[in-house]
């Protein structure tokens, strides 16, 4: 295996992610995310140097709305899936210190 | 009259005649879910007063004149990543087990709009992660062609219930093969439409710029009128195109004369499981028989279009599923100590393994000092794979080839080793990367009984002649 | 022996924009309303729910760009901008990172010793506002209100070409006058509608090279940013005097205390992975797009000063004054046009406008007379139908709600009393009220008349012409 992912890689991947993973799942993402990236280096056999990267495949563009007003008040059915609310607001963990 | 044998374009005809009635039609695929649905497990959520609630509006319709189209009356499934008002949508997922969404999916808009009864929501990979069906948080569905193997994925839910009768015809969505490769499992056509010709707001994105919805259906003719409506142009999604030939219906004609069909010799090498081989070879020589013009050629690139497609699906889903953090719907952990960890944990105990797998190679491709080389690279290969795609159609009408390289796998022979899960996405994944339609025709089956699918793929908004060309060698399989 | 400093200072100022609807989707941006009452799946971030720009948005942008004389991408993209926080519901911002709209401009602002010095612009980029926070004592949480969410802004990024307080100032009212007088925004700091964060280093005086810079996030006005920066500069300067290093971080002010702290936790790695959205397409600016938008450009301030000068004759004070926030302009112009002699329309905005804006604590967006009525209490003046103190009282009322003041006039009986009999009356009874004043004035004291003219304005409860109060005294004494 040529890419070696660290214990400080999986940790960092892991605080972007938001995923926390046991010891266990981290040994078995290590070695999922080697064998991966060996896998995706086969593309550094192309020589891509004069090809410009294709987002989109087709030349769609300028897709614009107007500025009209078309949206109403939702908020009891926006509310409706929320773990936890108070006061027509959702309720998250405190983000102030 | 066995209405869960009939085609949906035969029922609704037969509705619409007064033969029979879409409560009855409905009524009928709901004991046929009842009497089958704890073998295969298709559904995630069967909804069957609204359904049976449904079919009597519509019927109404239809006696009032108001329901005239070739899809009035008739029961569909859903799979589960596309939004339904008021019914629980969760994506096969413990994160939205509890998720019922606000709006409905513009393509499922379509389809009400026609006078489709919606049966419920079809088991699928979680977030269409997997080809096989069995990353679903609700158990494994089983391939009612057998039921030891599995039915493929993303959208095996869907392609299982049209195979069982369990529904008349089923929607699915297709970022990788997530319809073509289930269809050819289950022996069901699949086609996945030129990307932008089907709405994709209310669709539960994986890989935004490779998802599309499309249609899994008993026969040719049930896909081009359901593909029909499920086309339009939808000012809420950016990306979708406007166009004006989506009447392919008019493309069900029996006529292959002169049509120049390309068989990549990429596509028959190594790893090609050989009854499927032949499976397909013949096919193309029914095509040929018929008067198409069938020739081999390089297409190359193939081995590429993995890599390249994994990077980009990991890296737009590892931004596309951020949102399930426990704070606006979905799963919340039971107990955490502040915020961050209450995301952690929400999204560690909500997703599963595969899920975790893609977000994290997704998070890590596009990290600070990995984006040039991996996701920008990705995205140059695809401009050569579309560039080879390019060179191919001005030769050839169509691509033909196997849509998957084997038969459906057993039941958990394939989450151990997600590399060689992935290569058997080979032959289907090119397609989402250059943005093209794509058919799985049922072309005959293994030894074992199984399932072989016969792939087409046509050039960007050529879905008619994939119809045309999947509707003659269907009508010469039925004369056979 | 101390070192001196040089402070080097970079703006990325975040402008809302003056939008109907939000950036992409259709929900009002009108403030004020209760929370999530103006939200769809869109901009709550609901599971396949797509963006789709507004229009708007991109000509305002442009429009920006334009007037601080950029170079505007005739290609251009959005990205996402992935961190994970409450106020954000996809968890991701879409922003513009590799190709923003605008590119390479630069504004003139005056330098302290009277010269003028350019302050380079980097780039301006649209992008979404978030939601807002609101902190539950009770509960000890965090609620979301997603009103704000899908906010359209346009984030103007300086070149680090400022080395003052002042010069951050009058960058920020170029800024604001400039945007203001596209109408693409009311620019308010204190309401958020402007935000600036401030990037800063310093560096020993003469060197080349830049020190190592902090971000200074949440200043809500101009106050607020010149102690940071004071601040900021000082604690930067202290830590290398002490042989310490600057961290480069982002750090919080607090005004009330006057200090800042770093905003740094482990779970914030400021890796914002960004990529292209695939969900929007491309912008492609075309020379036509370019052109109506440059049609539609407004006359800027400059301009405005210049053709003021030479069309209206009032002093250079006042023009800058009055040029110096849009809608006091748009009023002046207005209201002159409605044939009000330019000097008293001016005296108008000057005075009373200016006196009760201060004293109410009133924006000048705030202003809600018209300049229909502005013109009719100017022309009930000069007919001296109501004199000026008077006329005053009429203003202030005009100035918490556009009444019009002719009908105000008539209803309140604020006419003044041009009965010449019936002044002569009160006159003479002022006269034999007060002996001692009219002695005093018999004896050459030309003060005390301004006492009895005072003392008949009071009995004719203000409504007499105090011209010709004095007149009718002096003949009758």
């Amino acid at each position: 295996m040529a890419n070696v992912i660290s214990d400080e890689t999986i940790e960092y991947v892991g605080i972007l992610a938001k995923l926390e993973l046991s010891d266990q799942e981290k040994e078995q993402a290590k070695s999922d995310m080697g064998r991966m990236l060996d896998y995706i280096d086969k593309l550094g056999e192309l020589d891509t140097a004069d090809v410009e990267p294709m987002s989109h495949v087709f030349p769609v563009q300028n897709v614009f709305r107007e500025d009209v007003v078309s949206n109403g008040d939702d908020r009891e059915r926006l509310l409706s899936n929320a773990p936890q609310e108070k006061d027509g607001m959702f309720m998250a963990p405190r983000t102030f210190d | 009259m066995n209405m869960t044998d009939m085609t949906a374009v035969q029922l609704s005809a037969a509705i619409r005649a007064g033969e029979t009635t879409a409560v009855e039609a409905t009524e009928a695929v709901l004991a046929r879910i009842e009497e089958e649905d704890k073998k295969y497990n298709c559904y995630v959520t069967v909804d069957r007063e609204g359904a049976l609630a449904r079919a009597k509006e519509v019927q109404a319709q239809i006696e009032a004149g108001d329901l005239v189209g070739p899809l009035a009356g008739v029961p569909v499934a859903l799979k589960d990543n596309l939004c339904t008002q008021g019914l629980l949508t969760t994506c096969s997922s413990k994160i939205l087990h509890n998720f019922v969404p606000t709006y409905t999916a513009e393509a499922v808009r379509n389809l009400i709009r026609a006078g489709a009864v919606i049966l419920g929501k079809t088991n699928m990979d979680e977030f269409a992660m997997g080809s096989t069906t069995e990353t679903s948080a609700f158990g494994p569905t089983k391939n009612p062609r057998n039921a030891e193997h599995v039915p493929g994925g993303s959208s095996g839910g869907s392609a299982a219930a049209v195979a069982a009768g369990e529904c008349v015809y089923a929607i699915g969505s297709d970022t990788g093969g997530s319809i073509r490769q289930p269809a050819s499992y289950c022996g069901v056509v699949g086609m996945k439409p030129t990307y932008g010709t089907v709405s994709r707001y209310g669709l539960i994105a994986y890989g935004s710029s490779l998802d599309q919805i499309g249609p899994l259906t008993k026969d040719v003719t049930d896909c081009a009128a359901v593909l029909e409506v499920l086309a339009s142009h939808d000012e809420k999604d950016s990306t979708s195109v406007t166009r004006d030939d989506t009447d392919f219906t008019s493309a069900l004609t029996e006529d292959v004369e002169g049509l120049r069909i390309g068989v990549p010799n990429d596509y028959l090498g190594e790893g090609l499981d050989e009854e499927v081989k032949t499976a397909v070879l013949q096919a193309a020589e029914v095509l040929e028989k018929k008067g198409a013009m069938v020739e081999r050629f390089d297409l190359s690139l193939v081995e590429y279009a993995i890599p390249a497609y994994y990077t980009i699906a990991a890296a737009e889903a590892s931004s596309n599923l951020e949102r399930f953090d426990g704070v606006k719907y979905g799963y919340r952990t039971e107990e955490y100590a502040g915020l961050h960890n209450m995301y952690k944990k929400s999204r560690s105990e909500g997703f599963g393994e595969e899920v975790k797998r893609r977000i994290m190679l997704g998070s890590f491709v596009l990290s600070s000092g990995y984006y040039d080389a991996y996701y920008l690279k990705a995205l140059k290969v695809k401009a050569l794979i579309k560039k080879a795609f390019d060179e191919a159609f001005a030769k050839y009408d169509i691509i033909l080839g196997p849509v998957a390289p084997t038969t459906a796998p057993k039941l958990g022979e394939s989450l151990a080793d997600p590399i060689r899960m992935y290569l058997g996405d080979i032959y289907t994944i090119a397609v989402n990367l250059a943005g093209l339609p794509g058919i799985s025709v049922p072309c005959g089956q293994d030894s074992k009984g199984l399932p072989i699918g016969l792939q087409m793929i046509g050039d960007c908004f050529q879905e008619k002649k994939l119809i045309r060309a999947a509707y003659t060698y269907e009508l010469c399989q039925k004369k056979r | 022996m101390y070192k001196e400093y040089e402070t080097v200072i970079g703006l990325e100022v975040h402008v809302e924009l003056a939008t109907r609807t939000k950036i992409f989707c259709g929900c009002s941006t009108a403030f004020g309303a209760e929370p999530n009452t103006q939200t769809c799946p869109v901009c709550t971030g609901m599971p396949g729910s797509l963006p789709v720009l507004n229009r708007q948005v991109l000509e305002y942008a442009i429009a920006v760009g334009l007037a601080t004389n950029c170079d505007i991408t005739r290609y251009s993209k959005f990205d996402r901008k992935n961190y994970f926080y409450p106020d954000n519901p996809q968890n991701y911002q879409i922003s513009q990172l590799y190709l923003p709209i605008c590119r390479n401009g630069g504004v003139e602002i005056e330098t302290a010793g009277g010269g003028v010095k350019t302050v380079g612009i980097h780039e301006i980029h649209m992008e979404e506002d978030a939601g807002k926070l609101i902190h539950d004592e009770w509960e000890d949480c965090s609620l979301v209100d997603y009103n704000r969410s899908g906010v359209p802004l346009i984030e103007i990024v300086s070149e680090p070409d400022m080395r003052s307080a002042e010069e951050v100032i009058a960058y920020l009212e170029k800024l604001r006058l400039v945007i203001q007088y596209l109408g693409a925004s009311d620019c308010k700091l204190q309401e958020g509608s402007m935000r600036a964060d401030v990037n800063l280093s310093v560096r020993e005086m003469g060197t080349k090279a830049f020190g190592t810079r902090t971000e200074m996030k949440n200043l809500n006005s101009f106050k607020a940013i010149t102690r940071a920066i004071e601040g900021e500069r000082e604690r930067q300067i202290e830590l290398i005097e002490a042989g310490e290093s600057v961290v480069q971080e982002t750090r919080r002010w607090d005004d009330a205390r006057g200090e800042s702290y770093a905003m740094r936790s482990k779970e914030d790695a400021q890796d914002y992975r960004y990529f292209p959205d695939p969900d929007l397409t491309p912008v492609s600016v075309s020379d036509k797009m370019l052109d109506e938008i440059r049609a539609r450009q407004p006359e800027f301030r400059t301009e405005k000063m210049k053709r003021y000068k030479e069309e209206f004759d009032i002093p250079a004070y006042d023009i800058e004054i009055i040029t110096g926030e849009k809608p006091l302009a748009d009023i002046f112009e207005a209201t002159v046009a409605l044939g009000s002699q330019p000097k008293k329309v001016s005296n108008w905005l000057m005075g009373e406008t200016l006196r009760l804006m201060k004293e109410r604590e009133k924006d000048a967006s705030d202003l809600c007379f018209s300049p229909e009525n502005l013109a009719k209490l100017i022309a009930l003046t000069d007919a001296k139908v109501i004199n000026s103190s008077v006329a005053k009282e009429v203003f202030e009322v005009m100035f918490e709600k556009d009444i019009d003041p002719e009908k105000y006039v008539e209803e309140k009986g604020l006419k003044t009393v041009n009965d010449e009999g019936a002044l002569k009356k009160t006159v003479e009874d002022v006269i034999a009220a007060n002996p001692q004043s009219v002695e005093d004035y018999r004896n050459g004291k030309e003060k005390a008349i301004g006492f009895l003219v005072g003392q008949t304005m009071k009995a004719m409860k203000g409504k007499a012409d105090p011209g010709a109060v004095n007149r009718m005294l002096k003949e009758l004494l």
